[in-house]
């Protein structure tokens, strides 16, 4: 008796189906990153062009999403100088640099990703201990250049190393923190109270 | 001593091992692309040993925070333990690949002084890597340290150097395997390894370049991370499996051939789109929720459909097997995909509850027992198929000299790992509620939950486990260098299915 074998169970069936969800999946996927890309560019609709550094940036509940978005307001530049987008580039590019060369990925988490030793980078500009927006860019600054003696360990007893940032450095890295803050992240993370929106 | 002595004595164990290394080299029982594949193995448990040892430094600075502060902080140590994590897989599976590269196509290798440059370059350059890893650690903020230091991206955090090095030994790596095939008979499996090693050494290219946008940046380092960890390695295991079912239970070929074909069509067709779940909160448009939600949800199914096989395999052979050590893995590898990979992953995969694990010791649980139970337990099978046939082809069944310490090896590592993953699953819950729920994410919410009597708790559970999976390990260790040593009954011979039927 020869062995019947159903062809939708037979070895030439699954090797092209193979072939067929293994290309359609991957079109699929070159498809939707063009447009992802158009989306995410910055100066798009969901990541601001990097002069927002010149502006307010904060994070409020949007009630008909019921999801937190980042909002743009009035001029507030960083260090109190108006940077143009050039310039504006140059700066959040030496900060994200900088946040790589330091190897801040492996204690921090930058949207989501990173390691868990210690807290979450995408809102950081916009944490509410650094206490009022008038004195945040100096603290954030004193805290980068020596993070022993500025230790915030909130009774955890974990601190963060010295790791030489420079002064024109750790300007950099508030630079991509607070560019950062502005990324449209889809209500990530949620429920989160920025600094300046206490009820 | 002086220092004449202690030239002397390094002279002495310098040539001890130039001696040792002749006589493995001209080992009888191994053909030339096996010999390669057990260099690639033996770097593969030092890396893994590594990975255990760094892996224990970073957890007890949660416990201590001051140990080793600002000597080895956590960054470091957690980034040794991650890349020699991922490097020692990599090993692990070229290993296997040139192990059976030989049986598979029935011809010697092409290129085979290639490889064995290629191992030789991409152990030098590890070395290297972590060497710098250790004592320099940090550059400043400019390209040269991207280049040469440390490229600070989770996973691949080796410098750009070492990222050109690597893609050249793959191609060498792939140049061996096609070649081999060409010349030799090619098969499904070959088929499906050869596109799969085309991809996978393109996707690395995807991790090659900086960019200042994060979102963009993180878009390709995902398409490295999850299209090799979700897709191209679960394929690449698929064909490992597949030869290894033929060897060690005497499958038929059409059979694990088709479930081959099956698993790629639902790996890739889960997979690749399932790249969408690590897209919802990075920037990236809405649409991802709907279609990463969608396609990750379905990516455990290729995992059960091969736990179903290997154990319907398994079972269909009465557990008839060659070696049992390397049995018990492949059954520890079918579940631990499954559970670690398969169930972990979609229990926080709908963006729904990812909102609020995302970036917890969640992420930490699922990649722990995933990385374990799809890889380790492949890796681990394979090193024992070698120990087999690297002294003789000689018995590995029931009633082996020292048959405990296999045994203990493996209860030490899968309970070792599923007691962490169980503990960081208790602190994700704790974080996700804590910081994310209750206090809104922010700094002090974060420590709330960090420095709550439940995640340390959690942390010392994590740490006792840790310790039981070091204990596994050196064990492990212990027992490759000595199991069959002066065992004189050969192996047991498996019947193929075609010759019984």
């Amino acid at each position: 008796m020869t062995e019947q074998v159903p062809r939708w169970a037979s070895e030439v069936f699954w090797k092209k189906t193979a072939i067929w969800v293994t290309g359609g999946s991957f079109v699929l996927l070159v498809i939707l990153t063009f447009d992802s890309m158009k989306q995410i560019s910055a100066g798009g609709p969901r990541v601001p062009a990097h002069s927002v550094i010149n502006k307010d940036i904060s994070y409020r509940l949007d009630k008909t999403k019921q999801r937190y978005q980042p909002t743009i307001g009035g001029e507030a530049p960083l260090f109190g100088k108006v940077l143009s987008e050039e310039e504006a580039e140059k700066l959040v590019d030496h900060g994200k640099k900088t946040v790589q060369a330091k190897n801040c990925m492996n204690c921090h988490t930058l949207l989501g990703n990173g390691a868990y030793y210690a807290p979450d980078l995408t809102k950081a500009w916009l944490d509410q201990s650094w206490g009022a927006k008038a004195s945040r860019e100096e603290l954030m600054v004193n805290f980068l250049l020596d993070p022993e003696k500025n230790a915030r360990t909130f009774g955890s007893n974990r601190k963060m190393p010295n790791l030489d940032i420079t002064q024109p450095e750790a300007e950099a890295i508030v630079a991509f923190l607070k560019w950062m803050s502005s990324i449209d992240t889809n209500g990530f993370p949620h429920n989160f109270k920025a600094i300046g929106e206490e009820e | 001593m002086t220092l004449q002595a202690y030239q002397e004595k390094a002279a002495v164990c310098w040539t001890g091992c130039k001696q040792r290394y002749g006589v493995f080299m001209a080992n009888p029982n191994l053909s030339g692309g096996q010999k390669l594949a057990v260099h690639y193995f033996t770097v593969a448990m030092v890396l893994f040993m590594a990975q255990l040892l760094f892996g224990l430094l970073a957890g007890l600075q949660f416990i201590f925070p001051r140990f080793l502060y600002e000597i080895l902080d956590f960054n470091v140590n957690r980034m040794v333990h991650i890349n020699a994590m991922v490097v020692w897989m990599l090993y692990g599976f070229l290993g296997s690949v040139y192990w059976f590269l030989e049986d598979e196509s029935g011809v010697p290798i092409v290129g085979l002084k290639w490889g064995q440059l290629a191992f030789w370059v991409l152990t030098g350059a590890v070395t290297i890597v972590v060497l710098v890893y250790l004592l320099i650690q940090i550059g400043s903020g400019t390209d040269t340290s991207l280049w040469l230091i440390n490229e600070g991206r989770e996973y691949i955090e080796a410098p750009r150097w070492a990222d050109i090095g690597i893609v050249v030994v793959m191609l060498t790596f792939f140049y061996n395997v096609a070649a081999t095939f060409a010349k030799g008979k090619w098969s499904g499996i070959a088929g499906v390894l050869t596109l799969d090693l085309v991809a996978l050494a393109g996707l690395y290219l995807a991790g090659m370049f900086y960019v200042t946008n994060i979102s963009v940046d993180q878009y390709w380092w995902w398409w490295v991370i999850h299209l090799w960890v979700e897709a191209t390695w679960e394929v690449l295991v698929g064909c490992i499996m597949a030869w290894s079912l033929m060897k060690l239970l005497g499958v038929r070929r059409k059979v694990v051939q088709t479930w081959l074909y099956i698993e790629v069509a639902l790996m890739f067709g889960s997979g690749i789109l399932g790249l969408g779940h690590h897209y919802f909160w990075i920037g990236t448009p809405e649409y991802w929720f709907t279609i990463g939600g969608f396609f990750s949800a379905l990516e455990p199914i290729p995992l059960v459909a091969m736990v179903v096989h290997s154990i319907y395999d398994a079972g269909a052979h009465r557990f008839k097997n060659s070696n049992h050590p390397a049995l018990a893995w492949i059954i520890a590898h079918a579940f631990g995909n499954f559970l670690g990979a398969g169930v972990w992953g979609f229990m926080h995969t709908l963006p729904q509850i990812n909102l609020y694990t995302h970036g917890t010791q969640w992420s930490a649980s699922h990649g722990h027992l995933a990385f374990f139970g799809a890889y380790a337990t492949i890796n681990i099978a394979f090193f024992y198929l070698a120990a087999q046939q690297a002294r003789g082809n000689v018995w590995m069944g029931g009633e082996l000299t020292n048959g405990w310490r296999w045994k203990t090896a493996a209860v030490l590592l899968n309970l070792g790992v599923m007691g962490m993953t169980v503990a960081l699953l208790i602190a994700g819950y704790e974080q996700s509620f804590i910081e994310r729920a209750v206090e809104g994410s922010t700094w002090a919410g974060y420590f709330a939950a960090q420095n709550h009597p439940w995640f340390m708790q959690a942390m010392i559970w994590r740490m006792v486990f840790g310790l039981m999976t070091a204990v596994g390990g050196g064990l492990l260790f212990w027992d490759l260098l000595e199991i069959g040593k002066g065992e004189q009954r050969p192996a047991a011979v498996i019947e193929n299915d075609a010759v019984t039927q």
